[in-house]
Formats: C-alpha cells, structure tokens, sequence
C-alpha cells in the first residue's frame, strides 16, 4: 500500500499532515469495506440452503462441498500400511462404552440369522454365523474413536474383511467403489469406500473381550473398521451390497461427513 | 514536527486481521464439536473448580447438539486457517521481519523488566525496536502456538494416517486436551491483547491498519519555514 521511497520528505508540517490524512482514509477505508465483505460473506453461508436429502444430507450445500474436497484432499494420504495402534490385551476396557442400538433394539433372532451378501450376478448368500467362525480369527485392541469426540481401548475379535472376501469368492464385487451394510431391519445403514473397507484392520467381529458379542454391542455381528469412526461401525449386519454408487448412509443423511475417515 | 514512521507491512496487517475472524469460527465452531464430550474440567485435590463448560455457558451461545454441524465449519475453516499462518510464517521468514519477531537471547530477562514496567512497578523500560521483549516472546508463542493447532487438529483428525502425529502429540487422548488448552491459549492471549492495545492507544492500533506511526521529530536540517 506504502512505498517508503515515494514518500520524499515533505516540505511542511501541513503536507506531512494531508499525507497522513489520505493514507489512514484509504485504510481504514479498506478496512471498513473487507469487514463488512466479510461479514456478509459469512453472513450468506451461515445461512445458506440445506442441501436436499439424498445419499447425504442435512449440511449447509457449501460446506457439504468442502467436507467431499476435504475427503478427496485426504484420500491421498490414505495407505494400507498405516495401521492403528494396537495395544495389550491387558489396556482393553472391561467395560466396553455403548453409545446406541439404533437399527439393533428388536429382539435378536439369532437362530435365523444369516449374512446376506449380493453379488453382482444377482445371486444372494445367506451365510451362518458358523462360516464366519470357521475362517481365520483376528484380533484387533485398539483405540475406538466416537465421532463425539471420546475413545476407549477395546478389545474385538473377528474375519478381517479381506479374508471374508476372498473365502466367499467377492473380488469381483471388490472392483466396485463402495461397499454397503445394513442392520436386519433397515433401520441402520452404512456405505464405505472400498479402500476403507479392504483395510488390512477392518473386521467383521463376532467377539468382544474374548467372550462372543452381546446384544448392545451388535450381536451375531457388527463391523469394526479403525479407519472410521464409531458411527460407521454398524451393529448387527444384516445384509452386505456393493455399488460404484454411494450407499445411503444413516449419519451422512443427518449432517455427517459422508466418509468419517480416521 | 510530525513524521511519518512506518510500522507494519502490509502482509502482516492482512494475515492479522483475517486470522480474527477466521479463528473466532474454528472456536465456536470447536466449542459446537466439544460440547459432544465435554469432558474436560480443572479439578485439584478433588474439588472442580472450573468445569469446561457450566450449561448457562451452552445456552448462551446456542451452542447444544449441533456436532455435525460444527465438524462441517471446522473442516472449512481449517484451510483458512492453515492458508493464512502459513502465508504469514513465509512471508516472514523471506522477509527478514522475524529478526525483529523472534526472541533473542536477553528477552527472556528484559521481557521481565517489560512486564514490571507495564504494572507499574519500575520506571523505565528497556528500549526496544519494533517489539519488545515481551512482545517478543508473546507473538513468537502465537505462532508456535497456530502451529501447534495445527498439529494437533491433524493428530485427532486422522490419527490413523498421520499416526506418527498422533504418537508426537502423546496419542489420540491426550492430542484433543492440547487441542483443547490451546485454544484458552487463545482466549487468554486475546484478553491480554486487547487490554495492551487499549493501553498502548491510538498511534499504535492504527498501525495495524495503517501500516505507519506518527513521530514527533526535531528536524535534523534547518528547512525553510
């Protein structure tokens, strides 16, 4: 705005006056005139347009923008060589925290259950509980994190995903972007993106603390995927789709970052 | 007669007056985050002195259940945020200006000598350039600080890739307090500030808008009157 070298000495003290009225006008000038810019500018996006509910929604159009951007930006730094911690089992709470039972509050029909998997040639698998337990076990205690901003040490044990797809023979289905669940009822759903799920830490869990899971912590099944947070840790699977389109996404409808990577 | 000194580049009056606002949301819009597990309470000898934060507190400033929406502003504002320190800290550095930015070996103890000064407990203060000495050590402590921000805010955002964050910033846990602390860091340096800048009065404040103070000389040269 200055440029010293322009500044010559003035002659009088009027001059150096008139200079110095002219310089705090056109700045603070600016000033008031960037303020009240900025001021509308947060003004139109704090009350900008909720988006319409489709596979997202509830967020500021804007700002559901800049979370899709943020989630590309991010995605670049996204490895399957970086693992969550992993801690002794001796760190894992006794007292594993429960935060919902959306989608898992019906009576569990245990006996009837079965994992239901659509390929892409439309044939649907119905598998037992049996199956699952059959593949190779893998133990995950690591730190849980709740997208409400707590985290406890916890202890789950299960088929990583990987193995579960490999058993079932779903590679192909694997080349598609996104992976859905759903609870029995409907009532909670999750989409991943395949990356996420194929994460070498990402588990359908059938244990909790060594014991088989209870009831409030999704039993026959829930996923357990470090790379997200808890919200998309569905309880109670009840079926499994893919699709190189979003699946819809209980939380993302309601606000929520589609992605929720960790 | 008056002269015309020049203070403040104009870089450095633009990175300060967008941080204000800029920092205001990624507070409120943290405080709309935090209330989702508003754990955090000062506590000694078992008694709770100050619990982060009482419900009037909340109520107040409407700040209950709106977690994904404060995630959504955070997660915007952040690249402001970041943007905006990161110009200011090259631009710094590239300048030179940190020459007069940076703490140099005797702040530590004429910052001292400022603070005595400024309660009014001695006389004389050291003399100084553009900042002293504890002028200094606060705004180099911003910065650090902004840094520290930042470094935190990826910690907890995506512990898992940036693992080695996280394990630098004592783990998940222990990232979201300094997260936390930091930001009354904020809210303290704030306080401060404003009441120094009241103190400091008008030819100082105009400064960071203006860019120049004005100063009474003694011309050096007899001039023409």
């Amino acid at each position: 705005m200055s440029n010293p070298e322009k500044n010559k000495q003035p002659d009088t003290g009027a001059a150096v006056q008139k200079q110095i009225n002219r310089r705090n006008f056109i700045s603070f000038g600016t000033f008031a005139v960037l303020g009240v810019a900025a001021f509308g500018g947060w003004k139109s996006l704090y009350n900008s347009a909720i988006e319409t509910t489709g596979i997202t929604g509830g967020a500021h159009k804007p700002l559901r923008r800049a979370l899709n951007k943020s989630e590309l930006f991010f995605r670049n730094f996204f490895s399957n060589n970086h693992l969550v911690k992993t801690y002794p089992k001796s760190m894992a709470a006794k007292k594993v925290r429960q935060n919902t039972s959306i989608g898992a509050d019906s009576k569990l029909d245990a006996d009837n259950w079965r994992l239901q998997v659509k390929k892409l040639s439309g044939e649907l698998l119905a598998i037992t509980l049996d199956e699952i337990k059959a593949l190779p076990k893998t133990e995950l205690i690591f730190d849980f994190k709740c997208v409400e901003g707590w985290d406890q040490i916890q202890h789950w044990g299960g088929v990583r995903f990987v193995d579960f797809v490999e058993h079932f023979g779903l590679q192909p289905e694997t080349r598609l972007n996104y992976v859905g669940m759903e609870t029995p009822d409907k009532g909670y759903y999750i989409g991943l993106d395949m990356d996420s799920a194929m994460h070498p830490q990402t588990i359908l869990a059938y244990e909790m603390n060594d014991m088989p899971l209870p009831v409030g912590h999704g039993a026959p099944l829930r996923l357990i995927i470090p790379v997200k947070y808890g919200i998309k840790n569905l309880k109670r699977i009840g079926s499994i789709n893919f699709s190189n389109h979003r699946p819809h996404d209980y939380w993302a409808e309601q606000g929520y970052d589609y992605y929720s990577g960790l | 007669m008056k002269t015309i000194k020049e203070k403040h580049s104009l870089v450095m009056r633009w990175t300060h007056w967008v941080n204000f606002p800029i920092l205001t949301v990624m507070i409120w819009s943290g405080m709309l985050i935090y209330w989702a597990n508003d754990e955090y309470k000062i506590t000694i000898f078992g008694h709770t002195y100050v619990r982060f934060f009482p419900d009037w507190y909340y109520n107040l400033l409407h700040i209950p259940a709106r977690l994904a929406e404060g995630m959504a502003f955070h997660f915007l504002f952040m690249w402001f945020f970041t943007l905006n320190g990161i110009f200011y800290v090259a631009y710094t550095i590239i300048s030179g200006a940190w020459r007069e930015l940076v703490p140099q070996k005797k702040s530590w103890k004429e910052a001292w000598l400022v603070l005595l000064h400024d309660l009014h407990i001695r006389k004389m203060a050291p003399p100084q350039n553009k900042y002293n000495a504890a002028q200094r050590i606060a705004y180099t402590a911003i910065i650090v600080m902004g840094i520290g921000s930042v470094v935190t805010g990826l910690a907890i955002y995506k512990p898992v890739q940036f693992y080695y964050l996280t394990w630098i910033c004592g783990g998940y846990h222990f990232a979201r307090i300094i997260h936390f602390a930091l930001t009354l860091g904020y809210v303290f340096f704030f306080l401060i500030h404003v009441v120094q800048v009241v103190i400091a009065g008008w030819n100082n404040f105009r400064s960071v808008i203006s860019g120049f103070e004005v100063v009474n000389e003694e011309p050096k040269t007899v001039t023409k009157e």
